[in-house]
């Protein structure tokens, strides 16, 4: 018991200092079930995206599939550089060259919401703002001194940093609260932050196509197993009677 | 039917095998949930091979390929995902029956006399399930692929002498690389399973040479003769048993009593699993860790490394030792402590519920230990965890130390000559 106290005097302290710190991201959105959302996801995707970024594990065709596209449709709106509809999502970018003009070359994002999580794609997109320091004229406050530029600037508007002052121990100080734009954008920020939810929701559904499905066949396998367990149940009883 | 069963039976003993080991087997009536963790372990067995024979039909195993052929399985193979989230979840639920199967052991005493081979040979099939299931881990050829192999391979480094050495004949090259990969490939699919196959095949023949424990630590085999007919077994078991010994009616046969027992059981688990697989199977990072869906890349170290959570409590261990060599042997020394439980308990009573207070707080302290080093090990590294993880250490090893102490001269209570009713 004494060894039990000595430990717990250990760990409690400890286990306040381990809460807090990391960025605060916001709720993503996303809604696999959403195919009108999963559509325009797609096309900020091969709009905006596709430019730099590959989603090369997965298809074209199984994409429009998946997203209930005819290949007719996909192949006039979705695909700009003549690819078949079957090839794999690639992008026309060299790989060397990328990496020239960026530092890194840009990731693969057929994954990069298993890797990231859809809350800090989200937060990401809407967190970039002016900073002339910077190569492309922007940072952003999710990842810092990203080689990413703010590519839906267009859309979006000129990102600036907001600050207010606030009393913090009894000064005045700076503090960041989010991100203004100038209001030059094409897009309300309502707007912005619906496309963004959008792409998002189509990054979550190319990190796993199969998401739907697994959980519609997983509903079934979890009722048939219910009902196997009833019947084993029962005849484990039966046979399990006479020796209790 | 019979003429053709017989004909084959005068010259393959399959029936013969059949009714000694399963059919009649003679298993204790008092076995409780603790005892259906070794059946659960089988079934996960039979799983990981299945669907790794499948995997492997179109896995590629060299470093341009794998990462994109695992996408593949997962795309463009019809249910290609459910095989390989049946192998990934197994390989998690493997160790999850694995350490349940365990601690089931060592609450009841099953590794003490006649039982060490037993616990030994469990031990060398945990032993090369680790080894199994690191390999398997690299194969994705993810971002945890390669840097978990690159932490655990340089661990090796870290023996005197032939340590640098060692390490570069494990890689099969300077670096981790395809080569690494392929060798590990051929590892995982072939030599390994064909070790782990073999060593549950001697740890059922030997379970079944000085038979099941239970929860009582009573023994069901008794002296010939030395029972009456009326408190012999009215159940047929097989005269392999019953022409050495006398068995008491404390006893169901395996089949169909045990057998259905662990059918419960087997629905429970597969219930959980099958939840996890198709809703979870990332289970939050913890069987597939967020990194990994990034291709390996061996210019861009991670922000945080940690293997899979079955190691973390290990890793813990290294981690809590400043010293490199000194940190290894600590790691191992985890492990071999556990092969020799079975001298280190000088005690003569099996099951904690006839042993002395102590012991059962320490059985409890030691798994509770055994978690918190894995929380410890598998998250960031933060200072107040370096004194955690050594006073952690210092519990984990004191479990031994105690348990050989006081074993010698504990005050039990008296253990029933029979099961009780």
């Amino acid at each position: 018991m004494r060894k039990l106290m000595l430990v717990l005097a250990f760990f409690i302290p400890g286990m306040a200092m381990a809460a807090g710190g990391a960025v605060h991201l916001d709720k993503a959105p996303v809604d696999l079930t959403d195919k009108a959302s999963l559509q325009r996801g797609a096309k900020v995707f091969m709009n905006y995206c596709l430019g730099c970024h590959a989603m090369q594990y997965q298809r074209y065709q199984r994409t429009f599939q998946d997203l209930g596209i005819s290949d007719e449709l996909g192949q006039q709106y979705l695909q700009f550089t003549g690819e078949k509809v079957t090839d794999y999502i690639t992008r026309s970018m060299p790989e060397e060259s990328a990496a020239t003009w960026f530092g890194a070359a840009p990731p693969d994002l057929t994954l990069v919401n298993r890797v990231r999580g859809s809350d800090w794609i989200y937060t990401y997109l809407r967190s970039f703002y002016v900073d002339e320091s910077r190569p492309f004229g922007v940072n952003n406050a999710v990842f810092k001194d990203v080689g990413m530029p703010h590519v839906l600037q267009p859309l979006q508007g000129t990102p600036r940093m907001a600050h207010e002052e606030v009393m913090v121990d009894g000064e005045m100080k700076s503090q960041f609260v989010g991100i203004k734009t100038d209001g030059d954008g094409a897009l309300t920020t309502e707007e912005y932050d619906q496309l963004v939810a959008d792409l998002v929701n189509f990054l979550a559904y190319s990190g796993e196509p199969f998401r739907l499905q697994s959980e519609n066949i997983g509903k079934w396998v979890l009722v048939f197993i219910v009902v196997l367990f009833f019947f084993v149940y029962l005849l484990k009883k039966e046979y399990w009677r006479e020796v209790h | 039917m019979n003429a053709f069963l017989n004909w084959i039976e005068e010259r393959i003993p399959m029936m013969r095998v059949a009714n000694m080991h399963a059919i009649q087997y003679p298993a204790p009536r008092n076995m409780n949930f603790w005892y259906v963790f070794g059946f659960l372990a089988t079934i996960v067995l039979v799983n990981q091979i299945v669907t790794g024979i499948w995997l492997t039909m179109n896995f590629n195993p060299t470093a341009e390929g794998a990462f994109f052929s695992v996408e593949y399985i997962m795309r463009e193979i019809d249910f290609g995902w459910v095989i390989r989230y049946m192998h990934s979840t197994g390989a998690s639920a493997f160790f999850i029956v694995v350490y349940a199967h365990m601690f089931r052991g060592m609450i009841y005493g099953s590794y003490q006399k006649p039982r060490e081979l037993l616990w030994v040979f469990g031990m060398f099939i945990y032993l090369a399930l680790m080894a199994e299931a690191f390999m398997g881990y690299v194969l994705p050829w993810g971002q945890m692929s390669y840097w978990g192999a690159q932490v655990i391979v340089s661990l090796f480094s870290a023996i005197p002498v032939i340590g640098p050495d060692l390490v570069i004949w494990i890689q099969g090259d300077y670096v981790i690389s395809g080569a690494t990969l392929n060798r590990f490939f051929a590892l995982h699919v072939i030599a390994l399973p064909l070790v782990i196959v073999i060593l549950v095949f001697l740890h059922i023949i030997a379970l079944h040479e000085v038979g099941s424990n239970n929860p009582d630590g009573v023994a069901i085999k008794h002296k010939k003769g030395s029972l009456p007919e009326s408190e012999k077994t009215k159940y047929e078991i097989h005269e392999y048993y019953t022409s050495k010994y006398d068995i008491a009616d404390d006893v169901v046969p395996f089949f169909p009593h045990i057998v259905l027992k662990d059918l419960v059981a087997f629905c429970i688990f597969l219930f959980v699993f099958c939840y996890i697989m198709f809703f979870a199977p990332e289970m939050g990072g913890k069987f597939l860790e967020h990194p990994n869906f990034e291709i390996a890349n061996p210019l861009k170290t991670p922000e945080h490394i940690f293997p899979v959570w079955y190691f973390t409590p290990f890793y813990a261990i290294l981690k809590a030792v400043p010293d490199k060599l000194f940190g290894v042997i600590a790691m191992f020394g985890a492990i071999a402590a556990l092969f020799a439980l079975p001298w280190l308990d000088r005690g003569r009573v099996k099951s904690w519920r006839y042993r002395c207070g102590l012991h059962k707080v320490n059985l409890l302290l030691f798994a509770a230990v055994f978690v918190f080093l894995g929380y410890l090990g598998g998250t960031p590294q933060e200072n107040w965890k370096i004194i955690a993880s050594q006073v952690a250490t210092v519990l984990y090893f004191g479990f031994f130390v105690a348990l050989f102490l006081y074993s010698k001269n504990e005050r039990t209570k008296p253990v029933p000559a029979r099961i009780p009713k």
